[in-house]
């Protein structure tokens, strides 16, 4: 055998079934335990970092020193020299006259051709036989960069002369926007808002500024491309939508998509990190390059390059209200910076701006939002989309307006809180529970944390106060705020993306019991959709034991695990197929035992227990009787209903499928001396729909709560505005929040069902994402007295030294 | 160079292995004990956290060569030493309790179950394991290992600690998921079943 013909073996960490019985009914509204926890907690779990292969190689990639350069020239003998280097390869390497990828627009380069745009834009790559071998190898290709000024923000961007960033664009979004380095531009208008405004006793406005936030997930992007004998690959991948990675995979290779296998391998989270491509295409072209199998783990460092962020954006808004407290009128305008490439910025746009109002009834509105492209680091999707940004600047606009009016700020939020029936500023009705007024209530309904709570009988414990283990305060110099927020997000896809997902599932009888099997191509980034999707099974088909098999591109497209959207689309799914399966087994029941009891032709009939049932809950059969030797096997596509594009002047149209809101009330104590702070604690209530797995769905909750208390003080990727260099690619510089830094988080959950959907669920990942910054900048603002229209609140913006 | 030491009670030799390579690289590309995280390789966020002769380290910082002559725990040898810190009756804080563990012939030839994997039943786990599946305190599960081992030995040292001497003792490992709260659950959940089980056996 020659060293490039690869072993047949599977490589090791191949994703396997998970097979899951249940001691309980194990159905929908029940805590059942992951199907995978048990492999999670032993480390048997293989996520696509762990994944190994006989004779396999180590891709890297060489990526751009600089923001904006031309390459005057690539000079890679030197590293190819090396012993142990593989291949080198650069963009005159590239197999087709596919070059470029893209979500929505195809404009970002697999390697770069004579330009860079942003700092850590790949350049070159190279397979070795040890990471370290194939990391200096790297460091050896001489790029000689030629400099060019950089664009970094919308003054510089749209300034005349400003260098375009992407020159003769023909993407769809092209026609309507007013400059070249804006890729989308979404006005919202209903109403009239300066005639509203003639109404108002009193008028607030501000910026807001909203720094750029990195997903953080730990499991660094990774994967392993192994050659196949047929010329195709087969690809091992941690992402959010394998088939939207196939689309945009298979051309650049030359390869049908049927020559491009995808599996997914393990997770280690994603919160929108995941849906633009990171090493899949590199590391499929070193592979075919090779013929060997080839592993690609970025390290920290390279993931802060490696991946879009959350955009940062500059927001203006005004608002006027009357003096009994009801808002007339909103104008704003909300410029977020995509970065060097388009990802999934315009879609961001159409929900910064059709959020933009919140979850408040306000009939005259003037909206607009844009987004750059500018030499910073690209930006596409994180959890909140483009929804984040705007409830930061609407939630502190209402604690303005309730201020001047001498208000309550919750009691002026439930005056003007949203209900079902309200229009959007997109003039779509909400038509399902909207209980924003109640989500306050009950979060200011709780009782407060007891105050000087760091005091013991030892003296105060510092780790429960501001500055921690630092041992910066025994309670001198320490306040106590209060704030409050609340907001509302999208769930699906919205604008008239056909959003759809994929479930193939099979029943049939093994060791004599009948057992239920679910295939999807829904991405487990850790939201637990595999234990939903066998809870889902165990109530439609009435069967205990339910297999999960691997997600991969041998069954349709799930979508993305994005948007809240998956136990939404690919719950529905399941849901579907398993009604289509029961349909079937029913079918064959009537067609065998059907003369034995009148009951088959004339009762609804129902899978529960093993058995088939009457409505009534008289037993007509044992599934083992029903099926004997038959296997019963269904895939099939399910849509939710559709969307509609916004009107490109208006902004106008029913838009999104279903919104979901989220309230926080947060508690805060300030060192005003240092300008440290302590959240003591962010309580949360949202509505739900339906919790289809409660222990889930507050663990959903909670972590989105910890995000947005992230932003709010801690987590900013910084970006030198001279170089549009990133600072602080690392966990040393970049901090997220650490147990110490995290504090309780009660929850509330309501369930008021969406009749629009399976079950009356609501997808539940965002809305906890977006009122928790606000509402920590609400209590600091409580706090300090301090305006504060930045975030993340950093030390000196509390002291005054700035 | 050559490296020997001890995993998981079982002695190992990791060949060819470069200077510049961490104990966390050994055991993951060499050994084939993936199980120890690599989230930042910076030291970081605690992913890669096992026990050297007892003592909680980030694996990705200490340098192979280190470990030489000396004991380490991962989470894939985390239910037998509990198990073994049990029927000891307390700290075995050196690995000397025995020699279980995953064998190197097993660790080179892992995978993820080639067959089905049952989940739940069959598996032994250690309390905190157990703990962190019953109280959800696993989503993606990256920071899962590294938690474990650091909270496991925590629970050690001190068997009844409060919600602050959690937060302490875990503040080197980060998780993105969760917030932490279903984490703190199950090291509560762990102790007081852990307690509960010392009643019991102290009452016969």
């Amino acid at each position: 055998m020659s060293r490039n013909t690869r072993v047949a073996a599977a490589p090791a960490g191949t994703p396997t079934k998970v097979t899951q019985g249940s001691r309980t009914k194990g159905g929908i509204g029940e805590s059942t335990l992951r199907p995978d926890g048990t492999l999670k907690v032993t480390g048997e779990f293989a996520y696509s970092s762990d994944m190994w292969h006989e004779d396999m190689l180590w891709g890297q990639i060489l990526r751009s020193t600089v923001a904006h350069a031309e390459i005057v020239s690539i000079d890679t003998s030197e590293a190819l020299a090396q012993a142990g280097v593989y291949a080198v390869l650069t963009y005159d390497d590239l197999p087709t006259e596919v070059k470029n990828y893209g979500l929505e627009i195809q404009d970002t380069p697999v390697l770069a051709h004579g330009r860079v745009r942003h700092h850590g834009e790949p350049v070159a790559l190279v397979a070795a036989d040890h990471p370290e071998t194939a990391r200096r190898a790297a460091a050896k290709i001489k790029v000689e960069y030629k400099e060019l000024p950089v664009v970094t923000d919308e003054a510089s961007a749209t300034a005349p002369g400003a260098p375009l960033l992407h020159p003769g664009r023909d993407d769809h979004h092209a026609g309507h926007v007013p400059h070249p380095n804006i890729v989308h531009r979404q006005p919202i208008v209903r109403g009239n808002a300066d005639e509203a405004a003639k109404k108002a006793d009193v008028i607030v406005s501000g910026e807001y500024v909203f720094g750029m936030q990195d997903q953080a997930f730990l499991g660094p992007e990774s994967g392993l491309a192994v050659p196949a004998e047929d010329g195709g690959v087969d690809l091992y991948v941690a992402t959010q939508w394998l088939h939207s990675d196939l689309r945009q995979i298979a051309p650049v290779l030359g390869l049908p998509e049927e020559k491009v296998r995808m599996t997914l391998s393990g997770v280690g989270g994603a919160f929108g990190g995941r849906e633009d491509l990171s090493m899949q295409i590199h590391a499929c072209l070193l592979a075919l390059r090779t013929g060997k199998p080839v592993k690609i783990v970025y390290n920290r460092f390279e993931s802060f390059f490696g991946h879009v962020h959350r955009h940062p954006a500059k927001l203006w808004y005004e608002h006027g209200a009357t003096k009994d407290g009801r808002i007339t009128h909103m104008k704003c305008r909300i410029v977020l910076d995509g970065g060097a490439y388009a990802s999934a910025s315009p879609a961001v746009v159409g929900n910064a701006s059709s959020l933009a109002v919140g979850p408040y009834v306000i009939d005259d509105v003037d909206i607009e939002a844009i987004a750059l492209y500018t030499n910073n680091p690209p930006c596409g999707a994180m959890r909140g989309f483009g929804a984040v940004q705007a409830c930061f600047a609407y939630e502190a606009q209402m604690d303005k307006l309730a201020k001047k009016l001498g208000m309550d700020p919750v009691e002026f939020r439930q005056l003007n809180a949203m209900e079902q029936g309200t229009l959007m500023p997109t003039g779509q009705p909400v038509d399902s529970p909207a209980p924003v007024a109640e989500l306050l209530r009950r979060v200011k309904a709780r009782p407060l944390p007891p105050e000087r709570q760091w005091e013991s009988t030892e003296g105060a414990d510092v780790r429960a106060l501001p500055g921690g283990l630092s041992n910066t305060t025994h309670g001198e110099g320490v306040v106590r705020g209060v704030g409050y927020a609340v907001g509302i997000k999208n769930v699906g896809f919205s604008e008239g993306f056909d959003d759809y997902s994929t479930a193939k599932v099979r029943m049939e009888v093994i060791n004599g019991e009948a057992v239920a099997t679910v295939h999807t191509a829904m991405a487990e980034v850790g939201q637990g959709g595999i234990t939903v999707h066998a809870q889902i099974a165990r109530t439609e088909l009435g069967v205990t034991q339910v297999t999960i098999n691997p997600a991969d591109t041998q069954v349709g497209s799930a979508g993305s695990t994005s948007a809240s959207r998956q136990t939404y689309v690919t719950g529905g799914a399941v849901k579907n197929s398993c009604e289509l399966v029961r349909e079937k087994v029913l079918e064959i029941g009537r067609r065998k035992l059907g003369t034995y009891h009148p009951a088959w032709a004339t009762a609804e009939l129902l899978l529960e227990g093993g058995k088939v049932v009457t409505d009534g809950g008289e037993v007509l059969a044992d599934l083992v009787d029903v099926l004997e030797d038959e296997a019963v096997e269904i895939e099939a596509e399910w849509r939710h209903r559709p969307t509609e594009a916004f009107d490109l002047r208006t902004g106008q149209g029913n838009g999104h499928v279903q919104y979901s809101f989220a309230a926080h009330r947060a508690v805060v104590e300030v060192d005003t001396e240092l300008g440290l702070v302590k959240v003591i604690e962010l309580a949360c209530a949202q509505d739900v729909g339906k919790a289809l797995n409660p222990l889930s769905v507050v663990g959903q909750i909670q972590g989105g709560t910890t995000q947005g208390l992230g932003v709010a003080v801690m987590e900013e990727i910084i970006v030198d505005p001279k170089t549009a260099k990133v600072r602080n690619p690392s966990f040393t510089d970049y901090l997220i929040p650490t147990i110490l830094d995290t504090p309780t988080i009660p929850v509330d959950v309501l369930e008021l069902a969406d009749d629009h959907a399976p079950y009356g669920l609501r997808g539940i990942g965002e809305a906890p994402t977006l009122s928790s910054t606000p509402a920590v900048l609400a209590a600091i603002r409580n706090a300090t007295g301090l305006e504060l229209n930045k975030t993340p609140v950093r030390p000196e913006h509390l002291t005054g030294t700035l | 160079m050559r490296v020997n030491f001890t995993v998981n009670g079982r002695p190992q030799e990791a060949d060819d292995v470069w200077e510049g390579e961490s104990l966390l690289y050994v055991l993951r590309e060499r050994l084939g004990l993936p199980g120890s995280k690599n989230a930042c390789e910076q030291g970081e966020c605690g992913s890669c956290t096992v026990r050297l002769d007892g003592v909680p380290v980030c694996s990705c910082l200490v340098a192979a060569g280190q470990v030489e002559g000396r004991e380490v725990v991962t989470v894939e040898g985390l239910a037998d030493y509990a198990k073994q810190r049990a029927e000891h009756g307390g700290a075995c804080g050196t690995g000397a309790c025995g020699s279980s563990g995953t064998s190197l012939q097993d660790a080179q030839g892992w995978s993820a179950k080639g067959s089905d994997s049952q989940t739940g039943e069959g598996t032994e786990l250690s309390p905190i394991q157990q703990a962190f599946i019953d109280a959800g305190a696993v989503q993606c599960g990256f920071c899962t290992p590294g938690l474990l081992v650091a909270a496991d030995e925590m629970l050690e040292r001190n068997p009844s600690p409060s919600d602050e001497d959690i937060r302490e003792a875990l503040s080197g490992n980060l998780c993105r998921c969760t917030g932490y709260e279903k984490i703190l659950d199950a090291v509560r959940l762990a102790a007081a079943r852990q307690e509960r089980q010392g009643i019991q056996e102290g009452a016969v």
